[in-house]
C-alpha cells in the first residue's frame, strides 16, 4: 500500500526494442523468478487449486455426502432446473435468496460501522495521550480472540434469561422484561452485526492509524496556521489522503464479511432471519447430505465474492485515477 | 506589513528552557533572519510567533495587539516551512486556495488572489499540477505563493532552502530577496546557513542555546561580532581564534601578545583588564598575511587549498587541533611543509575576554 504521498511519478510502460529483451542475464533472472514463484504455486494450486475445481465438479452432480463415490453427472439441476410445472435449484430457492440478502445486508452495515468507529479509534489513538501505547495494545483484544470464542462470549453474554446485558438494562430500567438478542427475528441481525463491528473495528483501526501515522504533520501545521477549521481540514485533507488504506481495510472486510460463518452459526445457529450464504451451503452439505446442490451453493458465493471484489477493485482504481492524477 | 515585539519570551518543555528571555524588535517591512546551530531555539522562536507553541512567559505584541493568547489564525501571519506542507492530493491552485475558501471570501476574490499571487511567482503554468508532479524549487515557490495569498501581515519562513540543492538555493535565496523587495511585508526567516542569513537579512538575530547572542545588520555582525560565538558562527571560512596574554593597557588601546604571534598593539579598549589576563584573539582567514619564517619558528602548512580563485591555507596551531586558515587570492606561493610567521592586520584583529565578549575597539578607530 502506498500512499500518494510517498508515491513516485509511474515509469512509463514503452515497450523495450528486440534486443535489450533476452540477454542471458534477464533470461537467468526470470528463470529464478520462476523457482522462487514454483513451491507458491504448487501449493496454492493443492489448497486452493484443486479444492476449487472439486467443488465446482460436484455441482453439476448428484453427490451425497453418505454415498460419494457413486456420482451422476446432472448438469445444471442443482443451480437451476424446470420439472413439472415449478422451477428448483439453489437459484429457485427463496431460502437461498434470504441468504444472499442477509449476506449482503450483514456486508454492508457491518463493513460500514466498521470503517466509522475504525476511523475514529484511529483519530483517538493518534492523538497524544499517557499511556497510547498501552490503550493501542488493549484496542486491539477484539481482533486477537478467535471468533469462535469471542462469539460464544457475546452468546452468553446476550443470554435472553442470564446474559449480563438484559440484566443492566433492565438494572438501568433501559428495557422492562428481557430481549432474546439471538433468537427473537427482530433483533438478530443486529446482535450479529453488533458482535462483528465488535470484532473487526480494531482491525480498521489499525490500518487507519498506520495510514495515519504516515500524515505529513507539516500539513497540520499549515492548516492551523492558516486557520482551517478541523472539521474541515479531516474531510478535505485527512480523509482524502487515508483513502487508500481505507480501501484497503473495506476490501479486507468485505471478503471476510461476505463469506461469514462463524459468528452467525455460533450466536444463531441456522435460523433464518439471520442466515448468511456460508450457513445456507454448509446446512446444504452437512444436514442435507447433499453435497452436489451444497456445492453448487458454494460456486454460486464463489462467484459473488469473486464479482464483488473484481467490481470493487474497478471502481476504486478508477476512483484513485481520478483523485490522484 | 506589522511590527513585532519580543518582550522577555520564554519558552520551556517540561523540563527543557528553550528559549529564555528574548527581548526583540522588529520593524514593519524588516526581514529579519534568525540564525543559530541546531538545536539553539531559532524555529521554536518562529513558531512561538507563529501560534504553534504556546508562550510560557513573556509578551508578543503584533502591530500594537498582544497576540499571547490568539490563536495563529488572528495573528494575521502565513508561513513557509521546510518541508514545504503542500497538500499532496490538491492541485498547486487547490492548495493556494484552501486557505482562503474558508474566510468567506467572495469566490471572484479567491480567484484574483490566487491568480495575483501566482503571477509574482510565476506559478501560471502549473496551477492545475498536483505537488509531486514538481521540482523542489516549484514546490518552494507555491509553498510560499500558499502562504502570500492571504496577504498576512507577517510572513515566517522555517529554513525554506534547506531542502534544496546548492544552485537552486542560491536561485531561490534572490528570489526570496526580489519578492521582498516588492512586497514590502516584514519577514521572519530562519535559517542555520550563515550565508543565507547575510545575504537576504536586513537585520540578523544570532541564537545560541535559547538566548539571543547579537541582533544587528550583517555588516554589524561581521565587522564587530560582540561574542566569540558570533565571530565564529558569522563568516566562512571561520574565524580564527588564538590563545593571547594581555600586556598592558593604554589610552591608544593595548598590547597582547597570542602564542606564535610577535607583539601586537591593538585597537582595543582593556581598561577593565589587569595586564596578564587570558584572552582570545579573533582573525578572519582573509586578514591574515604569510611570510616566510627561518627554521623552527612560525606554523608549518598542512595542507593548501586551491579553489579557483581563491586559495586556503591550512596551518598547524601552536595550542589545541583546530586548524589556523588562511585566505587569500590564487594563485597562493604557499606550499604544504613550508614554514611562515602570521602578520596580522591589527584593525581587523578581534579580542574576547574570559567569558568571550568582545573588547569594544576606541572610538576613533571603530568607524574604520
Amino acid at each position: 500500500m502506498s500512499s500518494p504521498v510517498t508515491e513516485s511519478a509511474p515509469m512509463p510502460a514503452r515497450p523495450l526494442p528486440v534486443r535489450y529483451r533476452s540477454t542471458k542475464v534477464r533470461r537467468q533472472r526470470v528463470r529464478a523468478a520462476w523457482y522462487f514463484l514454483a513451491p507458491m504455486l504448487v501449493t496454492l494450486t493443492m489448497v486452493a487449486g484443486w479444492p476449487l475445481l472439486r467443488t465446482l465438479y460436484f455441482s453439476f452432480t448428484d453427490a451425497s455426502l453418505s454415498d460419494m463415490g457413486d456420482t451422476l453427472f446432472i448438469g445444471l439441476e442443482n443451480y437451476l432446473v424446470y420439472d413439472d410445472g415449478r422451477w428448483f435449484g439453489v437459484l429457485a430457492d427463496p431460502v437461498w435468496w434470504r441468504a444472499v440478502w442477509n449476506t449482503a445486508y450483514f456486508s454492508v452495515v457491518s463493513v460500514s460501522l466498521e470503517v466509522m468507529f475504525g476511523v475514529i479509534v484511529a483519530l483517538v489513538l493518534n492523538a497524544e495521550f499517557k499511556g497510547r501505547t498501552l490503550v493501542r495494545a488493549a484496542v486491539l483484544i477484539p481482533w486477537a480472540i478467535p471468533t469462535i470464542v469471542s462469539a460464544q462470549m457475546w452468546a452468553w453474554m446476550l443470554n435472553d434469561q442470564f446474559g449480563i446485558i438484559n440484566h443492566l438494562l433492565m438494572t438501568f430500567g433501559i428495557i422492562e422484561s428481557p430481549i432474546a438478542w439471538t433468537a427473537d427475528a427482530s433483533y438478530s441481525m443486529w446482535a450479529v452485526i453488533m458482535v462483528d463491528v465488535w470484532k473487526a473495528t480494531p482491525f480498521v483501526a489499525l490500518l487507519v492509524l498506520a495510514a495515519l501515522q504516515m500524515l505529513p504533520k507539516d500539513c497540520y501545521e499549515a492548516a492551523e496556521v492558516d486557520g482551517i477549521h478541523p472539521v474541515r481540514v479531516f474531510f478535505k485533507v485527512t480523509l482524502p489522503l487515508i483513502t487508500p488504506a481505507l480501501m484497503v481495510a473495506v476490501i479486507f472486510r468485505l471478503l471476510d464479511a461476505l463469506r461469514v460463518f462463524d459468528v452467525i452459526y455460533v450466536l444463531t445457529s441456522n435460523s433464518t432471519s439471520t442466515m448468511s450464504m456460508s450457513i445456507y451451503a454448509r446446512q446444504q452439505l452437512v444436514e442435507f447430505q447433499d453435497v452436489g446442490y451444497g456445492s453448487a451453493a458454494s460456486t454460486l458465493l464463489f462467484l459473488i465474492i469473486a464479482l464483488a471484489t473484481v467490481a470493487y477493485l474497478y471502481l476504486g482504481r478508477k476512483q484513485l485515477q481520478l483523485g490522484g492524477e | 506589513m506589522a511590527s513585532v515585539t519580543l518582550d522577555r519570551i520564554n519558552k520551556v518543555f517540561g523540563n527543557t528552557h528553550i528559549i529564555k528571555d528574548v527581548d526583540l524588535a522588529i520593524g514593519a517591512g524588516e526581514f529579519v533572519v534568525f540564525v543559530g546551530p541546531s538545536g539553539c531555539g531559532k524555529s521554536t522562536l518562529l513558531r512561538l510567533i507563529a501560534g504553534l507553541e504556546s508562550i510560557s512567559d513573556g509578551e508578543l505584541t503584533i502591530g500594537d495587539q498582544v497576540v499571547n493568547e490568539l490563536p495563529p489564525r488572528e495573528r494575521g501571519v502565513g508561513m513557509v516551512f521546510q518541508s514545504y506542507a503542500l497538500y499532496p492530493h490538491m492541485t498547486v491552485y487547490e492548495n493556494m486556495a484552501f486557505g482562503l475558501k474558508l474566510a468567506k471570501t467572495a469566490k471572484e476574490t479567491v480567484h484574483e488572489r490566487v491568480m495575483s499571487t501566482a503571477r509574482i511567482l510565476q506559478l501560471g503554468e502549473l496551477l492545475e499540477r498536483k505537488p509531486k508532479a514538481l521540482s523542489g524549487g516549484q514546490r518552494q515557490r507555491v509553498a510560499m505563493g500558499r502562504a502570500m495569498a492571504r496577504e498576512p501581515r507577517i510572513l515566517l519562513f522555517d529554513e525554506p532552502l534547506s531542502n534544496l540543492d546548492a544552485s537552486l538555493r542560491v536561485q531561490m535565496r534572490n528570489e526570496i530577496a526580489r519578492l521582498h523587495k516588492r512586497l514590502g511585508s516584514t519577514m521572519i526567516y530562519v535559517t542555520h546557513d550563515q550565508v543565507e542569513a547575510m545575504t537576504l537579512a536586513d537585520k540578523i538575530v544570532v541564537l545560541n542555546g535559547g538566548r539571543v547572542e547579537q541582533v544587528g545588520t550583517p555588516q554589524e555582525l561581521y565587522q564587530r561580532p560582540a561574542t566569540r560565538f558570533v565571530a565564529g558562527f558569522i563568516g566562512s571560512p571561520t574565524m580564527n581564534f588564538l590563545p593571547a596574554r594581555l600586556l598592558g593597557a593604554d589610552a591608544e588601546g593595548c598590547r597582547v601578545d597570542a602564542a606564535g604571534l610577535a607583539e601586537l598593539a591593538l585597537p582595543q579598549d582593556a581598561s577593565g583588564h589587569a595586564q596578564g589576563d587570558g584572552l582570545t584573539l579573533g582573525i578572519r582567514p582573509e586578514h591574515l598575511r604569510l611570510t616566510a619564517a627561518q627554521g623552527s619558528e612560525g606554523f608549518e602548512i598542512v595542507n593548501v587549498e586551491y579553489l579557483g580563485n581563491e586559495v586556503y591555507v591550512y596551518l598547524e596551531p601552536k595550542q589545541g587541533d583546530t586548524l589556523l586558515i588562511q585566505r587569500s587570492e590564487a594563485p597562493s606561493p604557499w606550499s604544504i611543509g613550508q614554514r611562515v610567521a602570521l602578520d596580522p592586520d591589527p584593525e581587523h584583529v578581534h579580542l574576547f575576554d574570559a567569558d568571550d565578549r568582545a573588547l569594544p575597539a576606541k572610538a576613533a578607530r571603530a568607524a574604520a
